[in-house]
């Protein structure tokens, strides 16, 4: 199939998603369109933590880090000037924060550059070193992005977080960002530079003997996440419009880490269905969070249910389904229209 | 001869391990076109001196030079993109990627384009992007390995992996190819199609190879000239039939007789 059909196919299917979102939108109830706006959000941070972690086989723990620093710049580009001189009573905000407030699409880009930028820093003394170390500093500067957040009080508002954040997040934004950053992720996967990073995966070693350069291509990765993190994190703060750093805990990434093994790490599809269905049913689940009466046992509500449930999710998938939903598979419209090829990713 | 003619040299290397010498004032040069044979028992040193060459250690004394130029203490991914390629003693396909992908991978750092390009589709990756498929395609099909190109290289056969890791080494243009134990693991019958193979590769890719072998078939059989050491010291060097009766060879591999007792 030559790449003509495949865009054009892609354009279809875009298209049709997109009527389905208007479909939602006009005869769904605002809760339902609220889950399914909050499905869009998750794509785009489980594809992008997935580039990562299950393309570039880089052991990552800090998208909430970058989701926080996404989040926090973007809204408060977007509060009003009026709204931001009441929010902070306790210290005022600085400059160039307290006198600016732009549109929704550019203060998401600049949440996404802001998320993106601070990858780049702490990639680099990280990917210095070959092995698990990754992990361990994403993990801590995760926490430190949390304490900076609480104290950081001109720039933050500390512990009270921010309030009254516009709620532009809807559900054609949310998914507008999922589709682009699907496509993205799926593109780059399969181009040289998706070899490249796969190489790395597979073998560092060896992908370094054939003359690929690790770091640079560590690096790209991890920005790239990095950005749409924090576009993800503009887009989540623009839709519940309250933030504060207890949101950003480990907590999320957590979640994260359990829709792409869930969807199966390595593909982009994988994550992209379990985010949807994390959100579908961890919404669903509420009910077991809330007090039950079978008749002849009273069971009060338990808050923190839903992640015992996931929690023994993942463990039968580890057991009966290692590799996930997908394994390492991309749904392919060579799949469907032509079965010979094996879908090798 | 001029210098140019040399295509490596090693100018008295050693390679210390804390406390242990791997590698001890090592010299050797090899000559454009050769097919040159590294020989020695197990701990000998060999594949430290191709870990040397390929800039994952780094000499600690002794400098190398390829093609009159000092390469000592370049990165692996530089010195692969000056024209030294490698095979691994434990092969290191990328096991989970398809055979075609393998060799792509190794096409890559010599694209032109920036990421976004690449992920945008611009008419310029695309373009580099057919010419690296092509030539992959060609390199693929010279080395026997055309229909299994949607195979993941994980599930290739042993002799086919073996082969793939050279052609992923072929695909990064090299001028001088490193092959660590080629035949190891390998029966009589695919080691007797492999060294075929490897004179084929060599003229039809017009590369000069260093080869690292313990199956004294392949070396007697293929190499034009062999360099024996021990205990990281260069022990012999010579024709093949100069070195089957070397006694210091004889000695290095089997022992001397009155030791045996001791």
């Amino acid at each position: 199939m030559n790449r003509k059909t495949r865009f054009l196919l892609n354009v279809l299917l875009v298209a049709g998603l997109f009527f389905l979102l208007y479909l939602a939108k006009h005869y769904l109830n605002s809760y339902m369109v609220r889950i399914i706006t909050l499905g869009g959000v998750y794509v785009v941070l489980a594809v992008s933590y997935n580039l990562v972690n299950g393309i570039t086989g880089q052991f990552s723990l800090g998208p909430n880090a970058f989701m926080a620093v996404g989040a926090y710049t973007a809204s408060l580009l977007t509060l009003s000037v009026a709204s931001k001189q009441q929010m902070f009573f306790i210290e005022p905000l600085i400059w160039p924060f307290n006198s600016v407030q732009i549109h929704f699409f550019p203060a998401t880009l600049l949440g996404g550059v802001a998320g993106g930028l601070t990858a780049y820093l702490v990639g680099i003394p990280s990917f210095r070193l070959r092995g698990d170390y990754l992990a361990i500093v994403t993990l801590g500067f995760g926490e430190i992005v949390r304490v900076i957040a609480n104290n950081v009080i001109f720039l933050t508002n500390g512990a009270l977080g921010l309030k009254d954040i516009p709620n532009y997040t809807n559900i054609y934004w949310a998914w507008g960002w999922a589709v682009f950053t699907f496509f993205f992720v799926r593109k780059l996967t399969d181009s040289s530079y998706g070899r490249a990073f796969k190489a790395i995966r597979e073998d560092e070693i060896a992908a370094e003997a054939m003359g690929i350069n690790p770091f640079k291509h560590k690096m790209l990765s991890f920005v790239i996440s990095g950005f749409f993190a924090g576009v993800g994190g503009a887009l989540l703060a623009h839709l519940i419009t309250t933030i504060s750093p207890v949101l950003f805990s480990f907590f999320i990434t957590f979640n994260l880490l359990i829709i792409i093994v869930l969807g199966g790490l390595g593909s982009s599809t994988g994550a992209a269905i379990a985010a949807v269905l994390f959100a579908v049913i961890s919404e669903l689940l509420r009910a077991i969070e809330s007090p039950m009466n079978l008749g002849f046992i009273h069971i009060p509500g338990i808050p923190g249910m839903r992640m015992v449930v996931f929690a023994i999710l993942l463990v039968v998938f580890m057991i009966f389904w290692p590799r996930g939903i997908m394994g390492r598979k991309e749904l392919t419209w060579d799949l469907f229209f032509n079965r010979k090829r094996g879908g090798v990713s | 001869m001029s210098s140019t003619d040399v295509v490596l040299k090693l100018d008295h290397i050693t390679m210390r391990f804390g406390g242990v010498v791997a590698v001890s004032d090592f010299e050797m040069e090899i000559k454009e076109g050769e097919l040159v044979g590294l020989i020695g028992p197990n701990g000998a040193g060999k594949t430290t001196i191709f870990n040397m060459v390929t800039g994952v250690y780094t000499p600690t004394e002794g400098r190398i030079y390829f093609y009159g130029e000092d390469i000592t203490g370049r990165k692996p991914y530089q010195i692969t993109a000056m024209g030294i390629a490698r095979t691994f003693q434990n092969i290191r396909l990328f096991k989970d990627l398809s055979v075609m992908d393998n060799v792509l991978a190794a096409s890559h750092f010599r694209l032109n384009s920036n990421i976004f390009a690449a992920a945008f589709g611009f008419p310029s990756y695309i373009r580099q992007d057919d010419e690296m498929k092509e030539e992959a395609l060609r390199l693929l099909d010279s080395v026997g390995l055309v229909e299994y190109m949607n195979f993941v290289a994980g599930g290739l056969p042993y002799g086919q992996q073996r082969r793939l890791e050279i052609a992923r080494a072929l695909a990064t243009h090299p001028r001088l190819l490193l092959l660590d134990e080629p035949a190891a693991g390998m029966n009589p019958h695919e080691t007797e199609e492999l060294m075929g193979f490897i004179q084929g590769i060599r003229k039809k890719f017009n590369v000069t190879i260093l080869l690292i072998e313990h199956d004294m078939k392949v070396v007697m059989g293929i190499c034009e000239r062999i360099r024996v050491m021990d205990h990281g010291i260069a022990i012999a060097e010579g024709e093949p039939k100069d070195i089957q009766n070397n006694p210091r060879v004889i000695e290095a591999y089997l022992g001397k007789e009155d030791e045996e007792d001791a």
